[in-house]
């Protein structure tokens, strides 16, 4: 992803849905009602979507036809095949199916353990009283600032010190790093707008930080883990200069997006591959997307993107 | 050791994700047990263990590289040598680097821009319209995957063929080109307005963005404002420009200095599109080739200062903005 950096301000939300669907609706009539309008939208969606149906329809059509004309004349001439995909999946060459394994190995601890660790930071931040809390949250809260270009020389020096390059620990460490900073912010949000009488009660009943923080706070938080967990996950599955820097040259971690980049390099002009390799890396993210799309337009929302 | 950092086998792999989460789980659990004594343990140990491995983390991982980085950057290719400011005179005065920089300055310039505009114009145009769910999803899909597929997408609609007897243009753009009798071009070749055409991918893939944030801006608007401002007469594109507009302007703050941050650090495009070729390199892909191509340490390191310092000014803009607007509240 395609994305983005910390954004400090809280853009208004999802408020009251509710409340205004009578209005909406008396409003509804009034936009839209010029034909200009609605061109600019309709030709606005189509510059959107025509140039992802091109490489859709041209990974399903034969090699040749793909040299020979353009992804357009399949409509009057639709042939479909998905050699492109079995030759790109499990040829020699390209073996994306193994790449594939790769993207979920690196993917799965790399959203799971930032977001174990955010949520506990988060909660001292939010509910443990101690000296100089302030000042280390707004530290932490600032080093969303930092690109992660400064920071990637120094942590391959390390990595090859402690002699773990070229390994997953190496993404999985890195991954998780960059991660922290924004995931604190974003949970610490979240966790802030629990009602205190709740904790407060947990608290006189006896229970410790570490029952409150497992019975009280984390099932009220499942929302904004979701929100900030398929943020996490687009983001890792769809890095490249991680990936690149840190399993670049070890050729049984690299993910997806490293071997694409790098045959849009090498084999530029064999688009039956390009087109569907550029297909499987995206089927993920695509299914991860559309299915948890609500709880991503809220992690947006609550004032973040990261990059 | 060799089981914990060679993995061939597809088997073996999970097996080492399975074991590196486990891991995980047992160290905290542990720590986190420890910790979970309610009046026996003083605070600090409880603080220490909610905290203590981020912190670490973080200081191991981020602040001292970035630390050595800028120190780095103070040094010849190989670290051997002192050379003060030597690396960032060479940054902004070498020609080749001239060019980096403009190019730099030329994307920073016109997405925020234009992808802002165009996410505005279309949140407001599908707001409240029977199809705003589908709309919106066909502008935001491009944000789910990634800047290479994107840029995979692209270099297809941009694809050239010779113009010859016989040779059909694959590429959408060349078509077009060729349909309304034009000659095809090499648009990832021809500088300076290739650099543009890179551009067009990062607008592609922002303006989900935009949309999404400003639309959420513009149905937050009071409706009691906008029916005073239909019962004084205002319609059409004047509610758009004196009513929308204001209203939604910390969001478009917000959403114009994101995007900016964003793109000055545009990586993965450059460097799939043409691999900074054909001059349209910026700072982030120069980064990457000076440090890990031409192996010149001290220049990368200063570059990616650079790009830090650079985001700092955008921030400090956002902050002050979000100060004003919530002064006003």
């Amino acid at each position: 992803m395609t994305t983005t950096t910390p954004v400090m301000a809280p853009v208004p939300g999802e408020i009251d849905t509710r409340g205004r669907v009578h209005r909406r609706a008396a409003r509804a009539k009034n936009r839209l009602t010029s034909p200009a309008a609605s061109a600019i939208a309709i030709v606005i969606a189509i510059l959107w979507t025509v140039p992802t149906l091109g490489l859709l329809v041209t990974s399903f059509r034969p090699e040749l036809d793909i040299r020979r004309s353009g992804w357009w004349t399949w409509f009057t001439d639709p042939q479909i095949t998905l050699d492109n995909y079995n030759q790109v999946l499990y040829g020699g060459q390209t073996n994306f199916a193994e790449l594939f394994v790769n993207s979920l190995v690196i993917t799965l601890p790399a959203v799971i353990i930032p977001i174990t660790l955010a949520l506990l930071a988060a909660y001292a931040f939010a509910w443990i009283k101690f000296r100089g809390r302030n000042i280390l949250f707004v530290a932490v809260f600032s080093l969303q600032v930092v690109p992660i270009q400064v920071t990637l020389i120094p942590l391959l020096s390390l990595f090859v010190d402690v002699g773990i390059e070229g390994s997953f620990w190496t993404v999985w460490l890195a991954h998780s790093i960059f991660a922290l900073p924004l995931a604190i912010f974003l949970l610490h949000n979240f966790m802030k707008d629990i009602p205190a009488s709740l904790v407060e009660a947990a608290r006189m009943d006896g229970a410790g930080h570490v029952k409150i923080f497992f019975q009280v706070l984390l099932p009220l938080l499942t929302p904004a883990i979701a929100a900030f967990g398929v943020f996490q996950f687009l983001w890792v599955w769809n890095d490249l200069l991680v990936a690149l820097t840190f399993a670049g040259g070890a050729p049984d971690v690299v993910p997806l997006t490293v071997r694409l980049a790098e045959m849009v390099g090498s084999r530029g002009a064999d688009w039956f591959l390009l087109s569907a390799g550029a297909f499987i890396a995206m089927i993920v993210p695509l299914i991860v997307f559309l299915a948890l799309q609500r709880y991503f337009v809220r992690g947006l929302l609550a004032g973040s993107v990261k990059g | 050791m060799e089981w914990f950092l060679e993995t061939e086998s597809a088997g073996h792999k999970f097996a080492l994700m399975g074991f590196a989460i486990l891991l995980f789980t047992v160290v905290m659990g542990a720590i986190l047990l420890a910790a979970d004594r309610p009046r026996r343990v003083p605070n600090w140990v409880v603080v220490a263990a909610f905290l203590g491995p981020t912190a670490l983390l973080l200081l191991v991982g981020l602040v001292y590289p970035a630390l050595e980085t800028v120190r780095a950057s103070f040094y010849n290719r190989d670290g051997s040598e002192f050379v003060g400011f030597g690396n960032y005179a060479t940054v902004f005065t070498n020609d080749g680097f001239q060019t980096v920089l403009r190019n730099t300055a030329l994307w920073v310039l016109v997405v925020p821009i234009v992808t802002t505009g165009l996410g505005l114009v279309y949140a407001y145009l599908v707001d409240r319209t029977r199809f705003e769910a589908l709309a919106k999803a066909l502008i935001f899909l491009p944000m789910a995957i990634s800047m290479v597929a994107a840029s995979v997408i692209w270099r297809f609609v941009y694809e050239f063929r010779p113009d010859q007897p016989g040779v059909n243009q694959i590429g959408l753009l060349n078509q077009l080109l060729v349909t309304v009798g034009i000659d095809p071009q090499q648009f990832l070749l021809d500088a300076p307005q290739n650099s543009l055409y890179l551009i067009v991918v990062m607008i592609w893939i922002q303006a989900g963005f935009a949309m999404t944030v400003l639309s959420a801006a513009i149905k937050a608007i009071p409706d009691d404002i906008i029916e005073a401002a239909r019962l004084d007469g205002v319609s059409g594109f004047q509610m758009f420009r004196y009513v929308t507009v204001p209203s939604i302007r910390p969001a478009l703050v917000v959403v114009l200095t994101t995007i900016a941050i964003v793109t000055l650090k545009v990586f993965d495009i450059v460097r799939t599109m043409t691999g900074g070729n054909f001059n349209t390199s910026v700072v982030a892909n120069e980064f990457y080739v000076q440090s890990f191509r031409q192996f010149n340490f001290g220049l990368g390191a200063a570059l990616a200062v650079l790009l830090f310092v650079l985001v700092i000014p955008i921030i400090a803009y956002n902050v002050r903005q979000l100060r004003l607007s919530e002064e006003i509240r």
